[in-house]
């Protein structure tokens, strides 16, 4: 009897272990971790990664990272390794829009959920949405439209636009056009500089400076915005003819390599490290903590990615299907403020806020002047 | 702004970006018309010279530091770069040096991304430059004066030293005829390593000097070989006199293009190189007739 008893014991505790142990969720991190891009996809991973830290929840995942290289064709590529070879639950990432539109057909086709951490083109929550993209950045228009009408309240009348000619160039200058205008302003002529070739803005701030507006509205990122920053300091316009545009242009990235041709320039974006709530405060000192620089936008992405995915786990999600379906649902405050997404466009509906760089002792920071509650684009198309 | 204002403003600019061109093109060309080397590692150079600029003036807290070592620095990694590579390479063919020098652009690429990191890293004008004086009734930026000025210095001193001097008749007769100019006794490879490094120089030079303009990014090397590339084929392979009137005809051709037609700007200089290709395809003035 007793041995019965030891060997049923015996038998029942080791089942114990052969039960399936909790299903790790596997988690396709696709990144441009070469190229101009790449320190936007490692800051996006660690904001990431610092989600899953922080929720203490990193045992529950497997992390696998393809490089995109920002290149379509590449993206697409490593896209179809990670559903079809790595078989994720789920897939993070995506700075350049470019290869958001070369892999959107896939990802739909394939039904693998979405998270955009980044790329901003209107249609991916527009026209060509699907039930498996969910974005959690912002849409160019989103971060341009507010700006339209806070400028005019601001008194700025007549703008001349300046943008790279891509997409996304576009996209930003059209979403702000369209606001200024409605507001009652006037756009008294714009250019687009060939992207990414553009080194020498001299020309064009020339011209801007012929047109004779209240002030310049731009869109540049990364190296083009530093190169445009300190080339319009230089040329000593600033009490003439102000600088504004989206907060890509004075990212916290990479301010402070534009020296004093940033001060006084009034932008708008999602996310500032400078926000004064109390989760931003403390997502700010644990980020500095853990990876020792100051989060950007480009972290707060990374990390609301995490946050969304964990609350469509906590909601009982377990496979793509339902990861998918659960995603659009999760709300809650986090660093930019109250998160949520639409659910008619699968977009993010957050704050923008409007800041001004100002000298800091010695370091150029963030001084909000404004905030826009709650922007949510329009369908634009989109039938979810 | 007065009309006249406007004008006097894109003349400084194509003047300004006309010296950059020029003094990245002028290291080329000889190599090309000396060495017979298609030295495409020509912008990695110039990328080099641009980083260890922010290094040294990072480090000093003074750019005219950059300035003097910059150049230095990027002779010593050119001057490697010939024994260890480019002489064992000179017999090999155009295709050859190609293909080996623009994967070296590669690899110095990543070299600059793990030591420097990958986000476009700035420089500082001299305090002294860092305003805007009055120059045919604008205010331009001192800078960009300095960057006008500066070119035109060694446009003069170059064309001095190859016109006036000794060692420029020997470089000029190496670069006519160098079995004849051996046979009359110039060591013509001596001559070779020298103006490898002098051109090493400027194209580190060149770095420094656009690194507060146009900031220190990767990509710097490879975006900037394309106008050079173009200068010195439009100039006409292998003489100074091409790579000035080259560097000033792309520099005013993309600057006007961008105030006049902006959508065509980007287009305009490749068309001119076709039309010299098929009309003059030794260039303007080669540096063999």
């Amino acid at each position: 009897m007793r041995t019965a008893m030891a060997r049923i014991a015996l038998a029942t505790a080791v089942s114990a272990f052969a039960l399936p142990a909790f299903a790790e969720t596997s988690v396709g991190l696709i990144l441009p971790k070469s190229g101009t891009y790449a320190a936007l996809g490692n800051d996006i991973q660690d904001g990431f990664v610092y989600a899953l830290e922080e929720a203490g929840r990193t045992s529950e995942f497997k992390l696998v990272t393809e490089d995109t290289e920002a290149k379509p064709a590449v993206g697409l590529t490593k896209a179809r390794k990670l559903v079809l070879q790595d078989e994720v639950d789920v897939m993070v990432g995506i700075v350049s829009s470019g290869v958001l539109g070369a892999i959107r057909d896939f990802v739909d086709g394939a039904k693998v959920p979405l998270i955009v951490a980044n790329a901003g083109n209107d249609e991916a929550t527009g026209k060509d949405c699907s039930p498996y993209i969910t974005r959690v950045s912002f849409s160019n228009a989103q971060v341009n439209r507010p700006m339209g009408k806070w400028m005019y309240d601001q008194g700025v009348r007549k703008v001349y636009t300046l943008a790279p000619d891509y997409a996304a160039g576009h996209q930003m200058i059209d979403a702000f056009a369209e606001a200024f205008k409605a507001a009652g302003g006037e756009i008294v002529g714009g250019e687009y500089t060939p992207f990414g070739q553009t080194k020498d803005f001299g020309p064009y701030l020339t011209k801007a400076r012929q047109a004779n507006p209240d002030g310049i509205y731009v869109f540049y990122a990364g190296g083009e915005a530093i190169s445009f920053v300190k080339q319009y300091g230089s040329f000593g316009i600033s009490k003439e003819v102000p600088l504004y545009g989206t907060g890509f242009l004075t990212s916290p990235l990479y301010v402070k390599a534009e020296g004093d041709g940033a001060i006084g320039v009034k932008t708008s974006l999602h996310y500032v490290p400078t926000l004064q709530s109390t989760e931003n405060k403390v997502f700010v000192a644990q980020f500095e903590k853990r990876y020792g620089r100051t989060p950007s936008e480009y972290s707060v992405q990374g990390y609301d990615a995490g946050r969304l995915l964990l609350g469509a786990l906590a909601a009982g999600a377990k496979d793509r299907a339902s990861i998918a379906a659960n995603l659009p649902k999760v709300r809650y405050t986090g660093p930019r403020g109250p998160m949520e997404i639409d659910p008619s466009t699968n977009n993010v509906v957050q704050n923008i806020y409007v800041y001004e760089t100002v000298k800091d002792g010695d370091a150029l920071t963030q001084k909000v002047i404004g905030e826009i509650k709650s922007v949510r684009d329009e369908p634009n198309g989109c039938k979810l | 702004m007065s009309e006249s204002g406007f004008w006097a403003l894109q003349l400084l600019n194509a003047l300004q970006y006309s010296m950059l061109l020029f003094l990245l093109s002028i290291g080329l060309t000889v190599i090309f018309g000396l060495l017979h080397f298609v030295n495409l590692a020509h912008g990695a150079l110039y990328m080099m010279g641009a980083y260890i600029g922010v290094s040294v003036a990072a480090a000093t807290g003074s750019y005219w530091a950059a300035f003097l070592l910059a150049p230095l620095a990027v002779t010593a990694i050119g001057a490697v770069l010939y024994f260890t590579l480019i002489e064992r390479l000179r017999q090999a063919g155009p295709m050859n040096q190609v293909l080996v020098t623009f994967g070296l652009i590669f690899i110095f690429l990543d070299l600059v991304r793990i030591g420097w990191g990958d986000i476009a890293l700035g420089l500082d004008v001299p305090q002294a430059m860092a305003g805007t004086a009055r120059v045919l009734a604008v205010d331009y930026p001192v800078y960009r004066l300095f960057i006008i000025a500066l070119g035109l210095l060694i446009m003069a001193a170059l064309l001095f030293v190859l016109s006036r001097t000794q060692i420029g008749a020997m470089i000029r007769a190496s670069v006519e005829n160098a079995a004849m100019a051996s046979a009359m006794g110039i060591n013509v490879q001596r001559l070779f390593v020298c103006v490898f490094c002098v051109g090493c120089a400027l194209a580190g030079l060149a770095g420094v000097v656009a690194a507060p303009v146009f900031s220190a990014s990767t990509g710097m090397g490879i975006s900037i070989l394309i106008p050079t590339l173009i200068v010195v084929v439009i100039g006409g392979l292998g003489s100074l006199q091409g790579a000035i009137a080259g560097s000033l005809i792309v520099g005013f051709l993309e600057t006007m293009g961008a105030v006049l037609f902006p959508q065509f700007a980007a287009i305009l200089v490749y068309v001119l190189l076709a039309a010299i290709l098929v009309i003059r395809p030794k260039g303007l003035i080669p540096a063999r007739g």
